[in-house]
């Protein structure tokens, strides 16, 4: 799988794509004008591929994955291309993307309780998906198939399961039945947006290898949209970084992760806490990200990076090659970022030094004051 | 000190093998809250109790960060609540600076509120959106009588303080976003001077690149001003990080209590080593070269807990690394928190600590 780009990087022939996303851009309009949530976000998956795209609230990546999936409000202007298997999906009618949603591309959204419909039992909603596509398949047959797959996903007494509904099932369960749903058709593409972002760790990790147990079971290639880099670190292939409705990095995550050469990651690897070393200090990345509302020319990081130059300003950098095959990055200079740690391009600030000095100041003369009373 | 002379302070023994230097600022013994179940229709009775925390125990240092850790239900935020007098505790102790304070009226509560002091978890809602960010930070300053002549020039510098433009005083919580109403948050806490603040999940609700630096400004507040930190979170790694010892909670009871460098490099309780386990590292080769320990199911309902340990429903070593005899006491014996040989306090009655980072 390569990342494309309106610049039209791209590598290996086109027809083996099960999904190829090209300059796709989302606007919104609001009362205060016209909000571009994605501007020209593109990729492509082979068979089996994993892509995991990670970026901050309001990056634009649940948006993304929602037009692909032609799921956005009819208000939402689309442009752009969304392939899947050669069909181009954008554009076309809702009936016929019923087709190919469940059976070609399935989704998992973050919250089971709204993607699950409360008055149906799980086992009903399985065998609905299953013979929505198999309008053959026999209701006594879809049971079964659902006890499977329920089975298959890890809910203990599968037999006894089917005939829940959700609300009797823990949020965990929840989204097994989910994901149940979405390899029930044996799906070519399935995309988890934030499957996991409501859910305690321990529960994390069980529904992470459900997902991965799905993946094995279909072949299906997979899009993991998450702001978790340690999910992503361990379960795709592929990363793509978004910051403003763009992707400003992409590649392999050994490229993302050891070697990123887009400031923006760079700084969002060193804002992170870890597990496993000792890290003197964090490395924030100052100010927030911009409105989408009326984006300034120039790069959009550039308020915020430290790295910043007069052409980042003028000029939004393209997305292209850096480093190794198929890494690029959207940044003027990239290639600065060879070698460099995080703690070298961003300050590690925390309190105002010369304020704190006086606070203590302020609090131990208090203190003596309090005591002579 | 202006309020009633204290009463001579009667520190309750250390918790033996809890680790911590120094003097205990903050001591809850035993601590236990339940809150009632009702039924429902007409006649509402009270059929049962969530049991939220049941027999905490533990010491807070005087310039130290604790951090209490769990997932959701595990009872942390109840308990830091408690401490600080904004639940009543069912039964048990919270002593500070020689009182008791799960016996103080609210009145002779209210001047210690001045060193005791919280940070909440949501910046949205912990912020009143009718009064400037100025009058937010001065309020404590108010309510304590405390507002004189210099207080604006305090609140300006509190600002300052926390990495926030002084000028903007006057603008109100909805004009700033998430980590700056954050900073809000910590400029109210810190402005009566105290001596311990709860941080409730602080930064939870924070992307990662601007939780980093409210991290920063909070680690920098603690070490230069010598407070005591209560730092209640579900992110271990965020826990790592700031804290100096960790308590892990599971299902409103502690399992482990180590130095956090400890904690994590040898685990000891089976939750906490299936708690690192879950922890994705943003390091692709050592994320997939990792060794794990999971759990199944979910957390049991804290109406109808487990017997004997609590843990024990989902616990991968009573599942397969027990015998039964061995099992039988894991049903029948609450294991107490204490030494068992690892150097630090676990609630398991078969402990081992294990390498897993």
């Amino acid at each position: 799988m390569t990342t494309t780009s309106s610049e039209g990087v791209r590598a290996g022939a086109a027809t083996d794509a099960v999904l190829e996303v090209d300059g796709l851009g989302v606007e919104f309009p609001t009362e205060d004008g016209i909000v571009r949530a994605v501007r020209g976000v593109g990729y492509r998956l082979g068979p089996g591929d994993s892509l995991g795209i990670v970026g901050e609230s309001g990056s634009g990546k649940s948006v993304t994955a929602t037009a692909v999936m032609g799921l956005l409000p009819a208000t939402a202007k689309v442009r752009g291309s969304v392939r899947f298997e050669g069909t181009e999906l954008l554009g076309l009618s809702d009936a016929r993307l019923s087709d190919i949603r469940g059976k070609g591309i399935a989704m998992i959204f973050q919250d089971p309780m709204t993607s699950l419909n409360p008055v149906y039992t799980v086992g009903y909603q399985i065998a609905e998906t299953l013979q929505r596509h198999h309008p053959d398949m026999k209701t006594r047959e879809a049971r079964v198939r659902a006890v499977d797959l329920l089975g298959t996903v890890g809910i203990p007494g599968p037999e006894r399961r089917v005939d829940s509904y959700p609300h009797e099932l823990s949020g965990g369960m929840r989204q097994r039945v989910v994901i149940a749903i979405a390899m029930a058709n044996d799906p070519d593409v399935i995309i988890a947006d934030e499957p996991t972002t409501a859910l305690d760790v321990t529960v994390q990790a069980q529904i992470l290898d459900a997902l991965e147990t799905a993946r094995a079971e279909t072949g299906a290639a997979l899009v993991l949209i998450t702001h978790d880099l340690g999910v992503v670190a361990g379960h795709t292939d592929r990363v793509a970084v978004m910051y403003a409705g763009r992707i400003v990095e992409t590649g392999s995550v050994e490229d993302i992760f050891y070697a990123p050469r887009m400031p923006y990651t760079l700084g969002l690897l060193g804002s992170l806490p870890r597990l496993d070393r000792e890290e003197e200090r964090l490395t924030p990345i100052s100010g927030s990200p911009p409105s989408l509302l009326n984006l300034p020319p120039g790069c959009p990081f550039a308020p915020r990076c430290p790295m910043r130059r007069d052409v980042c300003d003028r000029d939004e950098p393209p997305l292209r090659p850096a480093g190794r095959d198929g890494h690029l990055s959207a940044c003027h200079f990239a290639e600065d970022l060879v070698g460099t740690g995080a703690e070298q391009v961003f300050d590690a600030v925390g309190a105002d030094s010369e304020a704190l000095a006086r606070f203590a100041d302020a609090t131990s003369t208090g203190n003596r004051e309090e005591d002579s009373v | 000190m202006s309020a009633p002379a204290r009463t001579a302070a009667t520190a309750l023994p250390p918790l033996p093998g809890h680790g911590g230097t120094g003097e205990p600022v903050l001591q809850v013994r035993d601590l236990v809250k339940h809150f009632p179940v009702m039924s429902r229709g007409v006649v509402r009775r009270r059929v049962g109790d969530v049991h939220a925390v049941c027999g905490v125990s533990f010491d807070l240092f005087a310039n130290e960060t604790l951090g209490l850790v769990g997932e959701s239900g595990s009872g942390k935020t109840t308990t830091a609540r408690t401490v600080l007098g904004l639940e009543q505790a069912t039964s048990g102790q919270v002593r500070y600076g020689g009182q008791e304070l799960t016996e103080l009226s609210r009145r002779r509560m209210r001047p210690l509120r001045r060193e005791l002091q919280i940070v909440f978890q949501d910046p949205y809602a912990s912020l009143d959106p009718r009064i400037t960010v100025h009058e937010i930070v001065a309020e404590p300053l108010r309510i304590h009588g405390r507002y004189g002549p210099g207080a604006r020039d305090e609140v300006r510098e509190l600002l300052r303080l926390v990495g926030l433009n002084p000028e903007h005083g006057n603008r109100f919580a909805h004009e700033f976003s998430g980590g700056q109403r954050q900073r809000i948050g910590i400029a109210r806490a810190l402005a009566l001077h105290p001596k311990v603040i709860v941080l409730d999940e602080p930064v939870s609700a924070l992307d990662v690149s601007i939780q980093a630096g409210v991290l920063n400004l909070l680690m920098d507040l603690q070490s230069e001003l010598g407070l005591s930190f209560l730092f209640v979170a579900h992110d271990l790694s965020v826990m790592r990080h700031v804290a100096g010892r960790v308590a892990v909670m599971y299902l409103g009871r502690l399992v482990e209590i180590s130095p956090a460098r400890e904690l994590f490099a040898r685990p000891a309780h089976p939750y906490t080593q299936a708690l690192v386990s879950a922890i994705p590292l943003p390091d692709p080769r050592k994320e997939r070269a990792r060794k794990r320990i999971t759990v199944h199911g979910d957390v049991p309902s804290p109406v109808d807990p487990p017997s004997g340990c609590r843990f024990r429903t989902r616990c991968p070593k009573f599942a397969h690394g027990l015998t039964d005899p061995e099992r039988t006491a894991c049903v029948e014996q609450t294991p107490e928190l204490i030494d068992r040989g690892s150097g630090n306090p676990v609630a398991c009655h078969y402990a081992e600590t294990v390498r897993l980072l």
